[in-house]
């Protein structure tokens, strides 16, 4: 529930997510669900000379079980605030 | 608390699905379910090779299963197809490497 919670937290920022076939996608994280499937706005796929396999779409849903990474503004992310959730989530279970 | 995935918004959208072996298959979204179990009509296959450009496969009516424990069984990326940039991108003139199946 964590990084549920986590994702929420970033909803309208711009972050780019890894998939499992190597495919990376840039978009505005529109939402997130309990299994961390994404949704992603006006994307934009990296590499898009090698993965021209999406140009003409432009909101995606990505299933959370393909997803390598998800890479985070540095400035979206408060470390301290994420370590005191981690360290309670760990006490708690 | 479990809704399903937030797929209501697409239903009777063209949308394209990304296989977890690496295919495009592009269609009108018909229902959904939990496990992202799709039906998809008017459905076909975008082959993406070096050599030639695209090739559209129809398919026609298809079921696509959401969640599995087997390989052959599919996990997507569904993205909603913009009509006007997908008219404006000529498919025969795109040569690219097939997309590579997803690895666990």
């Amino acid at each position: 529930m964590l990084f549920f919670s986590y994702f929420k937290e970033l909803v309208g920022k711009e972050v780019t997510v890894e998939l499992k076939n190597d495919l990376a996608i840039r978009g505005t994280l529109h939402s997130v669900d309990q299994y961390l499937n994404i949704k992603l706005e006006n994307i934009k796929v990296v590499d898009e000379g090698k993965y021209p396999h999406m140009l003409s779409v432009r909101n995606c849903f990505i299933r959370g079980s393909v997803v390598r990474y998800v890479q985070l503004p540095p400035d979206g992310v408060d470390v301290d605030i994420l370590h005191d959730a981690t360290r309670r989530e760990a006490r708690g279970s | 608390m479990s809704t399903g995935p937030g797929l209501e918004s697409l239903v009777n959208q063209t949308i394209s699905i990304i296989t977890n072996d690496g295919r495009i298959i592009v269609g009108t979204l018909r229902g959904f379910d939990q496990a992202t179990n799709i039906i998809l009509d008017e459905s076909h296959e975008r082959v993406y090779s070096t050599r030639e450009g695209v090739q559209q496969l129809a398919l026609g009516l298809y079921i696509i299963r959401g969640d599995n424990m087997y390989v052959w069984l599919l996990r997507s990326v569904v993205g909603e197809l913009d009509e006007e940039l997908d008219l404006v991108n000529d498919l025969s003139k795109i040569k690219a490497h097939p997309l590579k199946p997803v690895i666990h």
